[in-house]
């Protein structure tokens, strides 16, 4: 069969033999052009953070509200969400369809964990009085953590969707494109996490001192 | 829904299917073909409406002291004329053009992701639809284009959130086409189409989604700091907090000057495509062509501060951006050396699209010198908003991007519709344009070095200004008027009957015209094996060897003359079935965009029609069994 339409959003381009030019699938090509664009928007974003950061007029400052333990240990989570969806992925390529849903499932529910700690800790902060609209720090930091905290959140919306999709036996082939696909995003927003964890949460605190 | 066209046989009859035709079947289109369509048709009214702000702005300048509209709503009026003609107009007609060409330039059957380039259609008109909504629910955006902070702010009108959420909206459309039309480009191509094989035109579309997927994001996340200042708030670009709101600017011509080559980019593949069919000549240093295109892309994310060089950023700074500046003026020269010396001692004929193209270069280089003058900083200082600098952007945009646009349509007419425009029309409409647009703009440059501010909602007449307002007025209407001779063109040529004498009315050189005219929906019976550029030309002449001319091949270039894919040509060809879940999931982000405005409901109904959108989308196959 001669499917020259690579629409590899339910075409499974990365099994079905698919003449492209490059022989990379469309869908995978796809992908990595938007997480390049992505780059741009976190990029943007975190050039905000940083360009005003220290330049609020009035407190509380970063080093008044951020409970860098706690926030390691969400961190923490997150990064292991990244080894459970490779093992995902890994599954989908035996076609051990029970242990992918399994691992998309734990993926899910770390990401979930994630951002039920930043419900918490932006909650928490809140408490404490930083607000939006409170200063330039309460600014950027809410918009970026939150724009994250979205990307983490449709990731969420996908991995459950995937795996509801697998178990009622929706997914053309067996979903191991559409796992690899969804495992890029997750592992682009993980690294960028790992951005944002270190010049928002570690640099305020100052460099270690000295011995 | 039965929707594979079979091809039965070796006869290679196609059997069209019926549920691609009829009204509702262009809401859940997913062909190129009809989305492009969709996407010209609706530019070209936006095209309209922009214009008619033009024509309200000079009027409303056409003498002194006058007060046509208020001076509330001529900001109103300028900054959608803006808006309208940049994002609603020059980039959908781009897109337009590279939805319909780029899959039959390349030999491909449709794009790579044809319910996604449905999606982008819809996000796109939706889009332009809320931002005109606007009109009804307070006023329009009214910070200018570029809605330069504190200013937009703090405006207490409703009409700069609404700038924020629908460029955002409409962003969204440009990058799901972006990334669906490059890896279109870059995974699509019939075989024997390389990288250095394919038409200018495709070379420029490569460029410019690259330039939209890297330059997006930098004004999303403007908008959004943006949107959150008036909306939540926030401190972003608010001075009394610490803000600064020279990052927006930073940000927004970041944006914004690769924005400016996004526009003109598509303009300088048509030149490239027209000029040598109508010379009859190969385009002169095609790679020289190709690679500076890529060098425009490139040095194009490297100018932005010129647009800023008043706003005090230093001497370091204002030299480096000066410098870059002059610098990217080098490649664009390139192109205009090429294309000249394309037409150089060519068999040159000026039907319409050659005279558009021509005429688009010239006025070009018209612009682009003016805009060599803004790297000269100290000049730049005297000249930054006024409207020097208006009669520079539209020598470039209207000279440069829609005299291309136009030359396309006239040039791809008989392609898309299987008629050829008028070609006495064509002329008058040219003519009509070249007068109009130099009468407008020229003038302005004047205007502008005699101290006129842009944006100058009225003048008294002892400044000495009423004399070149007066000339650029009558020569907007005498665009308007050559806009006119175009659609009694387009009403014309519709009842005219369907049916080209000849297949190739232009004697062209690339794949699109190996197929019928309009192209049937699978594009081509046999996709063509590309071995040369040009390939199509190459099909029709060789050069005889002792003389040297070139000499027509007996039969040549008939779109079934090659039997090299036979085998391949016997399979059945399975189109993408229509669906609606992308007009679905593009339906949500209005409703968003209406809700951030007024109620967290309506967000919530909003993403609801996203995610169901996007569930039915991924659930769905492709292709219907």
């Amino acid at each position: 069969m001669a499917d020259v339409i690579a629409d590899g959003h339910t075409a499974p381009a990365g099994t079905q033999e698919h003449e492209t030019t490059t022989g990379l699938p469309s869908t995978k090509l796809a992908m990595w052009i938007f997480l390049a664009s992505e780059c741009l928007l976190f990029g943007a974003l975190i050039t905000t953070y940083l360009l005003y950061r220290g330049a609020s007029r009035i407190g509380p400052y970063p080093n008044d509200v951020f409970d860098i333990p706690y926030t390691s240990v969400s961190s923490f989570v997150l990064l292991a969400s990244s080894l459970t969806m490779v093992l995902a992925v890994a599954a989908a390529q035996k076609a051990d369809l029970v242990r992918m849903r399994i691992w998309l499932l734990v993926t899910a529910l770390l990401g979930m964990t994630f951002v039920a700690g930043q419900v918490y800790e932006f909650t928490s902060f809140s408490h404490e009085g930083l607000k939006l609209g409170t200063n330039l720090f309460g600014t950027t930091f809410y918009v970026l953590t939150g724009f994250h905290g979205l990307h983490v959140t449709v990731g969420i919306i996908m991995l459950l969707a995937l795996t509801s999709f697998s178990q009622a036996g929706r997914l053309p082939d067996d979903g191991g494109f559409s796992v690899e696909m969804i495992g890029l995003y997750w592992h682009f927003v993980d690294i960028v996490w790992i951005v944002i964890f270190t010049v928002v949460y570690l640099i305020p605190t100052g460099p270690p001192a000295v011995k | 829904m039965e929707q594979s066209t079979e091809m039965s046989g070796s006869k290679g009859a196609v059997r069209r299917p019926s549920a691609t035709t009829g009204f509702w079947s262009w809401f859940t289109t997913v062909d190129h073909k009809k989305i492009g369509l969709m996407y010209g048709a609706s530019s070209f009214i936006f095209f309209l409406i922009g214009g008619l702000e033009a024509l309200v702005i000079r009027s409303q300048l056409a003498s002194p002291d006058q007060h046509l509209v208020t001076a509330a709503q001529y900001n109103q009026i300028f900054t959608m004329h803006g808006l309208t003609m940049i994002f609603l107009f020059v980039m959908p007609m781009s897109a337009a053009f590279f939805n319909y060409l780029i899959p039959l330039m390349i030999g491909a059957r449709d794009v790579a992701f044809p319910r996604l380039n449905a999606y982008s259609y819809w996000v796109f008109i939706l889009g332009g639809l809320f931002l005109y909504s606007s009109w009804f629910l307070g006023g329009a955006p009214n910070g200018g284009w570029f809605g330069y902070p504190p200013n937009s702010t703090t405006d207490p009108s409703i009409g700069m959130t609404f700038y924020t959420l629908g460029l955002l909206i409409t962003g969204i459309a440009s990058s799901a086409g972006a990334v669906n039309l490059a890896v279109t480009i870059i995974n699509m191509r019939a075989k024997g189409m390389t990288l250095f094989r394919m038409p200018i035109f495709i070379w420029m579309g490569l460029v410019v989604q690259f330039l939209l997927a890297f330059s997006l994001p930098i004004i999303t996340v403007a908008l959004v700091e943006m949107l959150f200042d008036r909306r939540f708030g926030t401190h972003f670009f608010d001075p009394t907090a610490g803000g600064d709101p020279v990052l927006w600017q930073h940000l927004f011509w970041l944006f914004g000057h690769p924005e400016v080559y996004i526009l003109v980019l598509p303009a300088f593949g048509i030149f490239s495509e027209i000029l040598p069919v109508f010379s009859r000549k190969p385009l002169f240093g095609y790679q020289f062509v190709a690679f500076s295109g890529i060098a425009i892309g490139f040095i194009g994310f490297g100018v932005w501060a010129h647009h800023m060089f008043a706003v005090g950023l230093g001497p370091v700074a204002n030299t480096a951006f000066g410098v870059s500046t002059a610098i990217i003026a080098v490649p664009t020269g390139v192109k205009i050396f090429n294309w000249m010396a394309t037409m150089a001692r060519g068999d040159i004929h000026f039907d319409s699209p050659m005279l558009f193209a021509v005429g688009g270069i010239a006025m070009f280089v018209i612009g682009g010198l003016s805009g060599v003058t803004h790297s000269i900083v100290p000049a730049d200082y005297q000249q930054t908003d006024t409207y020097y600098i208006v009669a520079h952007f539209h020598y470039v945009l209207f000279g440069g991007a829609i005299f291309g646009l136009f030359a396309a349509m006239y040039y791809w007419w008989p392609k898309v519709f299987g008629k050829l425009l008028s070609e006495p029309l064509g002329k008058i409409h040219f003519w009509l344009f070249v007068l109009g647009m130099n009468l407008t703009f020229g003038p302005m440059h004047i205007l502008g070095l005699q101290g006129m501010i842009r944006r100058t909602y009225t003048y008294p007449a002892t400044l000495g200004l009423t004399f070149y307002n007066r000339v650029a007025s009558v020569g907007a209407f005498l665009i308007a008027f050559g806009v006119l001779v175009f659609i009694v063109n387009l009403v014309k040529t519709a009842r005219k009957p369907r049916g080209l004498e000849n297949e190739d009315p232009w004697d062209a050189r690339t794949l699109e015209w190996m197929t019928s005219c309009p192209p049937p929906a699978h594009n081509f019976d046999v996709v063509p094996e590309v071995h040369a550029l040009d390939e199509f030309w190459h099909r029709k002449y060789t050069t005889d060897e002792r003389t040297g001319e070139l000499v027509r091949i007996p039969a040549g270039g008939a779109p079934d003359d090659d039997p090299g894919h036979e085998a391949s040509g016997r399979h059945p060809i399975h189109l993408p079935s229509p669906s609606f879940w992308p007009l679905v999931a593009a339906i949500g982000l209005p409703t968003i965009g209406y809700g951030i405005l007024y109620s967290w409901y309506v967000v919530g109904a909003g993403a609801f029609f996203v995610l169901v959108g996007f569930m039915g989308w991924a659930l769905e196959p492709s292709v219907a069994e």
